[in-house]
């Protein structure tokens, strides 16, 4: 085990580069906060509007009742799909590159997931009742309808994002520890609360490895089901082309896809801005890409096979919502997400030279545009061309609905921010996994062993 | 036994006049949201009247469908409903609690005669059609879905009355207003679960058919149209 420790970093200086961005703060966060936070203000204002002027203010219409809202709602549920999944797969597997990547990757999850549950309220006509989606003895005992997909949404989401809270949290305790004990005053109380006692034990070490196993198991399985729910809420009405056996392992493919992106995209902002070129090296957005790439290609799949059985099919009512995707007036969103999702990322993450930081960072902007797309190409046209040609609708996406999901991307970028300046965004302690009497880990990935495979 | 509410709608008779949704309107306090607003699809019509053409040139027909909620008995509306507000009544109404809806819009997108309709502002009507509101039936504020109720009101009522008077209720009693109104009697409206109705009769028409049969929602609004060989 000896030379592993050469191999890595000095837990010294991790300590010192993770915890900087923590102690020492500049004027670039204040103005970076200060922007963010106005676009979620401006978004607030316009949720805020079209509370009290009517939702008459948004694109919604007689027939197209769904629009950017379920858009986002289904894209961000998507993009939670990084973190957790990722990184629970990562673990069981014991892959020694995931070291620093799975911290970045489950914030992602947590928060996505708290953006994207905002949306089923946004998009209710009366927000202020969301609460009956809750199955709590009301005193006229009516409880909610068990049988609709937005209520299985609801447990499903919850579920997740406590699941997803949990196995985040769990694996900072050790490093909240470590700020503790280098903090004064205000900060060492608030670290102290969140490191939950640790005085990194044995059994302490224990007990987390063993919580953390259970919860890597948990997680998948319930990472899974969410996105199949969410497809659930299209697949489960009788709209042409939403009626698909194939939306629920589709839209979880898409969401593990959209996630691998956002990960890439937040990984290489981390590394440049936090100077964490130490930890996150081109290798683990080589690793990163080749997942793009195979999902990529499942993408692909899904989606030929969706198509291929449709137009087979040739139903009538199918068919109308077909060709206004593939040749009318949805066609050039269609090709641009195809281009987006399918040729860009294959292109570039096939071919090993362009598999660098940037190409990464290039084919996931592409996913992460292409997969909005896709989200919306699936619920607007077909909802605008439903059965009787006398309801068929344009869906014209109004300022407020521009405004909240650009506010969105914001209050992202904000939560991630901040997050990044109160917790070490990658896991010290893991990085340093030999330092403690834990069950012997493999050894994080280096230039000369990408895989992060045992070294000796 | 139980009633089940149905409807038959002639358009071999329909003239496409319109007067039943100028009738529901007046019955069941829809407001009116204006020419913009109409172009932007908020217009709230419980019941239309569809214009299809039929036939080439020269050998071209006008066909008329007035197409309102068709109370389906397998409604793919109710159950995705998350609170219950779309729910089935024991007389087979489609029933819209407006109290209970959150407005989700999922039943609309569901419904595959979009007959369902979003309130996206508050109610108001230009005056004086302000003084002429339904006592008997309720406003709906915004952000609630509503639709045709086949004139539940006017069914109650009549239930009622025959109770007080210790009698069955007579087969055409109850008119919905787009019934009453029609002038070409192309609307009918009764009891299908009573065998010898005039709905019932022509339910069973060789000339009718069901909207989007296909779809196997079950509705109770039979089309009644000349049947010829395509």
């Amino acid at each position: 085990m000896s030379s592993v420790g050469t191999m890595q970093p000095v837990p010294d200086q991790v300590r010192a580069d993770l915890l900087r961005p923590l102690l020492r703060t500049s004027w670039k966060f204040y103005s970076l906060v200060l922007i963010l936070g106005a676009i979620v203000v401006a978004a607030l204002t316009a949720w805020a509007t079209q509370m009290t002027l009517g939702f008459g203010i948004s694109g919604i219409r007689w027939p197209i009742y769904w629009g950017f809202y379920v858009t986002n709602f289904v894209f961000w549920i998507g993009i939670s799909h990084a973190g957790t999944l990722i990184s629970a797969i990562l673990r069981l597997v014991n892959a020694g590159w995931r070291r620093p990547v799975t911290r970045c990757a489950e914030v992602i999850t947590a928060f996505a997931l708290m953006i994207g549950a905002m949306f089923p309220i946004i998009h209710l006509g009366r927000p202020w009742l969301a609460f009956w989606l809750f199955p709590y003895p009301s005193e006229r005992m009516i409880w909610p309808n068990f049988r609709s997909p937005l209520v299985w949404d609801f447990f499903a989401i919850n579920t997740y994002l406590t699941g997803s809270v949990l196995f985040l949290f769990l694996p900072m305790i050790p490093d909240f520890a470590v700020v503790r004990d280098r903090a004064t005053g205000m900060r060492r109380r608030i670290y102290g609360a969140l490191a939950l006692g640790w005085r990194g034990t044995p059994t302490q070490w224990h007990r987390l490895e063993t919580a953390m196993q259970i919860m890597a198991v948990a997680i998948i399985p319930v990472a899974v089901s969410v996105h199949t729910i969410v497809s659930f809420d299209f697949s489960m009405a009788p709209v042409p082309l939403w009626q698909s056996t194939i939306f629920g392992p589709y839209f979880v493919a898409g969401a593990i896809f959209s996630g691998i992106a956002g990960l890439i995209i937040a990984m290489a902002l981390l590394r440049r801005f936090l100077h964490l070129e130490r930890y996150l090296h081109p290798v683990h957005f080589q690793n990163l890409g080749k997942l793009l790439l195979m999902m990529a290609l499942l993408w692909g799949y899904f989606v030929f096979n969706e198509r291929l059985v449709t137009y087979y099919g040739n139903r009538v009512s199918d068919m109308q919502v077909f060709w206004r995707t593939q040749r009318l007036t949805f066609a050039p969103l269609y090709w641009t997400m195809v281009g987006c999702n399918f040729v860009l990322p294959l292109v570039i993450m096939g071919i090993s030279r362009f598999r660098t930081i940037t190409g990464c960072v290039i084919a996931s902007i592409g996913v992460v545009i292409g997969m909005w797309l896709e989200r919306f190409l699936i619920i607007v046209p077909a909802l605008g061309h439903k059965y009787l040609p006398y309801s068929f609708g344009v869906y014209r996406p109004q300022p407020v609905e521009i405004v909240i999901t650009i506010g969105t991307f914001a209050a992202m970028a904000l939560l991630y921010v901040l997050f990044a300046k109160f917790v070490p965004i990658i896991s010290m302690w893991e990085l340093t996994a030999v330092q403690h009497p834990g069950p012997a880990l493999i050894p994080p990935a280096t230039a000369e062993h990408p895989l992060g495979e045992t070294h000796a | 036994m139980a009633h089940k509410w149905g409807m038959a709608a002639d358009l071999d008779r329909c003239t496409g006049c319109g007067a039943c949704v100028t009738a529901c309107h007046a019955e069941n306090n829809i407001s009116t949201v204006g020419a913009e607003q109409a172009a932007r699809g908020r217009a709230k019509h419980w019941i239309r009247v569809e214009r299809y053409w039929e036939g080439e040139f020269p050998d071209v027909h006008m066909k008329f469908r007035p197409v309102m909620c068709q109370q389906c008995d397998n409604a793919p509306c109710e159950p995705v409903c998350p609170t219950y507000a779309s729910h089935h009544t024991p007389d087979g109404l489609n029933a819209q609690v407006y109290n209970r809806c959150i407005g989700t819009r999922y039943c609309a997108n569901a419904c595959p005669y979009n007959v369902r309709f979003f309130d996206f502002f508050n109610p108001s009507w230009e005056k004086p059609l302000h003084l002429q509101l339904n006592p008997d039936v309720s406003l709906r504020e915004v952000g609630v879905m509503e639709k045709c109720t086949f004139c539940v009101q006017r069914i109650k009522a009549t239930a009622i009355q025959a109770e007080a008077e210790n009698r069955e209720l007579k087969d055409g009693e109850i008119k919905p207003a787009c019934v009453q109104t029609c002038p070409a009697t192309a609307l009918v409206f009764g009891d299908l679960n009573d065998p010898g109705s005039e709905v019932s009769r022509l339910a069973r028409s060789p000339r009718g058919s069901k909207l989007l049969e296909d779809l196997g929602t079950l509705p109770k609004v039979t089309y009644l149209s000349k049947q010829t060989q395509p």
